[in-house]
């Protein structure tokens, strides 16, 4: 009997470990199918740190032959890593500073820069040849931290075809916007929730000065100004002149958008006011704590070289810092950047940006 | 004494095995959900290495706070309710009757689950905007657009999970009441209903926790007026970088889904009961709506499921359709000829067939990894022992594996890039951390489909079994297993396109040499350009034709000898 008992007690005891074992079995599986599923070995790049971690944003994208050259040429395989859009990106630059995401990181904004330089998450380091153009971006007391990439315009945009229509003119800057003949006619993103959202505020404190400028937002909010969350959202269902219809023709964008809106009689069918930029600048630099330094100071280099600088537009949309780089025709024509845009110090953004967002919301938004 | 030595012995062997069995989903569960939330919520709570609670007096001192709390309460609420109210009758109709192309109609009701919620926040927008074709509504920007979109997005979960139920309900009982002479809304009320309640209690938990974290629709459709916890928790987090806000909203909201759950537990508990459940083609009658010249029972649930089909479902994915097949005011195959591509100026680092090659590959792992930890946590759940004890402890394990649909996907994202950041789980760069995050997501649901059935066993089969002499093993293989495969179709189903239609922890784990289609078209619709609008648009209509395609396959999945009981 006693024979019996135990028998049996390990005979269920061993089926239910089998149990177990299967289902600890088929979870192992279910994970290595996909590192088998033509994940190519890049995790296999312990013989030697010829991989290059490159933490950007995820509007980052650059040309296969652009990126191909760079990799032959310095023995380097880069690895993207995009955590999200710039301020995500940032922040989780911070979140792993004990543990770096990656080598080189690129994208990060000057509406964001001050906060990363003040957590100390970038490794000094200056390229040698950074062209004169890119000089007049670098940030003070972080020159040999951050190194500009690429400047974009955030202005708002016009439906040219809906103020033909009507026979009025198109608003110039900021002031007419507050004129009755253009009540409710403007959407803009919230700078709570919204990269260009967050430039845009920027511009208004770089017009009316940071005692004037709320003042201005109060009275475009009562001159039927219209606020959403996303710039897909404002441009795709509100912006009358992005093929959806929507009721407004003013809506907030960049001054490169008209490029992509260029109809069959060769003229763009939008336009950028560019009275109402805020420039951003996109820095790039190295990780404090990289695992391969080297790699990543190589690639900043390779971010400031003319391949990758005449790159940039067709690829993230924005224009190289090195301006003896050319742009494509149609950038020429139908978006240029801003003459004369708004500045921020990039300090006074770190200190202020909280409060002026929040100052915003009670405003705006009520 | 003897036999009664070996009894117990027995049964200790086999609790031993109900415990490994519930451990290790629990081990699954404490190291990619647990682990990370705890660690980046702990963050916001340490200041200079102490604790520091202040942020809770901060935050609840907000007006805002109470504000957000309310609307997602409400949202959360009313969503839940309507998604109930009018799944109910599409579950009889598309289920418990047979028509000609229900087929059709049961996979283009799981659609919308799936779509990315900026897509189709933008396509009802179209619909609503004072120049759209709904405008007239004056809707744009309301609550009821807001609930609106939570049910076209939930209605799928109650619709399956209440139809397959049904569709195995014993249609006997209902007929005895009406032979007793009562009318049929009569014998719904008294019989029907509180048999389906355990599923419809299953289906409404499931649907709140979506809805009371819903973040996309509610920012696109809501405005910056409209929030939840959720949207809060993402906007402190991700632009402020306020780790204490969003600590602090992180432990409300988990309190909000842990009432939330205690309160469908109970409610659920109440319900339970054995039922008789047949084999569903034995039941499904076709759907009759005149009888001798008047409009039958019949008429009222198949009026209501076409007019929610053709408005709420129809009417915006349509939308999404025909946009995605117009090139400048004519008709084109144009967006999908670019699906090719890597997008107008490259926009893509893949080209959105490479993404939907990657989703899919995710998707099977993704689903492998929830079905058979969703299955052990459900088999696991499902017994009743009788120690008080044991049953605080599958109660407490029920709910734990609910709570990742109720947690930020912000948290949970960021906790994962902090803590699976070393040996032996130093997996934050690693491709392998999708399907897992994917996985933790879908389990719920594995469990909420898997769950009603198991629980509808009369434990009397399980006594009979084991009185003809089966040992508790065999049990489980004979009476168990066979009502699980069977609904195993509805839990492969639905895990599956979770892991398809997934993007908040994807987005953040996802590397761009490897996207899936939900991330591709997130970069899509953030560009200018009518191309990459239209790529969009395209790609979405290809991940719900998918979707689509999967759960109709899926519903046919049931071994062979499942039908036997």
């Amino acid at each position: 009997m006693t024979t019996g008992r135990s028998r049996r007690r390990r005979r269920l005891t061993t089926r239910s470990t089998t149990a177990a074992a299967a289902t600890i079995g088929v979870l192992a599986l279910g994970a290595c199918s996909l590192s088998g599923g033509g994940n190519g070995g890049e995790e296999t790049t312990d013989g030697g740190s010829a991989v290059v971690r490159l933490v950007t944003h995820d509007s980052f994208a650059i040309s296969d032959d652009v990126r191909a050259a760079f990799e032959e040429s310095s023995g380097y395989t880069i690895e993207l890593i995009n955590p999200g859009d710039g301020g995500a990106l940032v922040n989780q630059l911070i979140l792993t500073k004990d543990s770096p995401l990656g080598d080189a990181v690129y994208g990060v904004d000057n509406t964001f820069a001050s906060r990363a330089i003040d957590e100390g998450v970038f490794a000094e380091y200056v390229p040698s040849d950074v062209p004169a153009s890119a000089e007049p971006y670098r940030i003070d007391g972080a020159e040999d931290l951050l190194t500009p990439v690429d400047v974009g315009d955030v202005c708002l945009n016009v439906d040219h075809a809906w103020f033909t229509e009507r026979g009025l003119a198109e608003p110039a800057g900021f002031e007419d916007l507050l004129k009755p003949e253009y009540r409710d006619l403007t959407v803009v993103t919230n700078p709570a929730t919204s990269s260009p959202g967050l430039a845009f505020l920027l511009a208004t404190v770089g017009a009316f000065g940071e005692d004037g400028w709320l003042d201005y937002w109060a009275q475009l909010r009562d001159n039927g100004l219209s606020v959403v969350d996303g710039w897909e959202d404002a441009y795709y269902v509100d912006f009358s002149g992005a093929g959806g219809g929507g009721p407004r023709p003013i809506v907030l964008s960049y001054s490169s958008s008209p490029a992509f809106t260029v109809g069959d009689d060769g003229g763009s069918t939008t336009g950028a006011l560019l009275d109402t930029c805020f420039r951003q600048v996109e820095y790039a630099g190295v990780i404090a704590g990289a695992e391969n330094p080297e790699g990543a100071q190589a690639l900043v280099d390779f971010l400031l070289s003319e391949d990758f600088q005449a790159d940039l537009p067709e690829q993230m949309y924005v224009y190289p810092v090195d301006d003896a780089v050319e742009l494509p025709a149609e950038w020429v024509e139908f978006a240029p950047l801003a003459p004369e845009p708004f500045e921020v110090a990039p300090a006074d953004i770190a200190e202020h940006r909280d409060s002026w967002i929040e100052q915003w919301t009670d405003t705006v938004i009520g | 004494m003897h036999s009664a030595l070996r009894r117990r012995g027995g049964r200790l062997a086999w609790a031993a095995g109900w415990v490994l069995l519930a451990a290790v989903p629990l081990a699954f569960l404490a190291v990619f959900f647990a682990w990370p939330v705890a660690t980046m919520v702990a963050r916001g709570f340490t200041a200079d290495g102490a604790l520091d609670l202040s942020g809770f007096a901060d935050v609840l001192a907000r007006p805002r706070t109470w504000r957000v709390i309310g609307q997602t309460l409400g949202q959360a609420a009313v969503g839940t309710a309507l998604a109930v109210l009018l799944g109910l009758p599409a579950a009889f109709v598309l289920y418990r009757r047979s028509f000609p192309g229900r087929g059709l109609v049961r996979a283009l009701v799981t659609v919308p689950f799936v779509l990315p919620t900026v897509v189709v926040g933008v396509a009802f927008r179209s619909l609503l905007v004072p120049t759209g074709p709904l405008g007239f509504l004056g809707l744009d920007r309301t609550f009821p657009a807001v609930v609106a979109a939570l049910v076209f997005f939930n209605y799928a979960v109650v619709v399956r999970t209440v139809g397959g139920v049904w569709e195995r309900l014993d249609p006997r009982a209902e007929q005895a009441a009406r032979a007793l002479g009562a009318t049929p809304w009569r014998a719904f009320r008294t019989v029907t209903l509180p048999a389906l309640g355990p599923a419809i209690a299953s289906a409404a938990s499931v649907v709140f926790l979506f809805c009371a974290t819903a973040f996309g629709v509610v920012q696109v459709l809501g405005g910056p007026r409209y929030g939840t916890i959720e949207t809060e928790i993402w906007t402190q987090t991700t632009q402020f970088l306020d780790l204490r806000a969003a600590s602090v909203l992180s432990v409300l909201q988990l309190a909000v889904v842990t009432v939330a759950l205690a309160v469908s537990a109970r409610s659920r508990r109440r319900r339970e009961r054995a039922l008789r459940l047949e084999e569903a083609r034995v039941t499904a009658r076709p759907l009759r709506l005149w009888r001798d010249g008047r409009p039958t029972g019949e008429a009222v649930p198949a009026v209501v499921t076409a007019v929610v089909v053709a408005g709420l479902l129809v009417l915006p994915l349509g939308m999404l359709l025909i946009r995605s097949l117009r090139v400048d005011g004519a008709w084109s195959l144009r967006h999908y000829e670019l699906l090719g591509s890597t997008g107008d100026a490259n926009t893509l680092s893949a080209t959105v067939w490479e993404a939907t090659g990657n989703s899919l590959r995710v998707a099977v792992d993704a689903t492998l990894l929830a079905v058979v930890v969703g299955i052990a946590v459900a088999l696991v759940v499902s017994r009743r022992p009788r120690a008080a004890t044991a049953r605080r402890a599958v109660g407490v394990l029920d709910g734990l594996f609910m709570l990742p649909l109720g947690v930020s996907a912000v948290t949970v994202g960021f906790g994962l890039l902090i803590t699976l950041d070393r040996p032996p789980f130093d997996l934050r760069s690693s491709l392998v951390l999708i399907p897992i995050a994917q996985a933790v997501v879908a389990i719920p649901l594995v469990v909420r489909t898997v769950l009603p059935v198991l629980r509808a066993i009369d434990p009397r089969q399980r006594e009979v079994a084991a009185v003809l002499g089966a040992g508790p093993a065999r049990v489980l293989a004979s009476v168990d297993l066979p009502l699980v495969l069977r609904s195993l179709g509805l839990a492969v189903g639905f895990a599956f396109a979770v892991s398809l239609g997934e993007f908040g922890a994807t987005s953040f784990l996802a590397r761009p040499d490897r996207p899936t289609l939900p991330v591709v078209i997130f970069r899509l619709i953030g560009r200018p350009g009518e191309d990459n609008y239209g790529m969009a648009l395209a790609a979405s209509v290809v991940l719900g034709a998918l979707v689509a395609a999967v759960m109709a396959l899926a519903e046919r999945l049931r071994p062979p000898h499942a039908g036997e009981l």
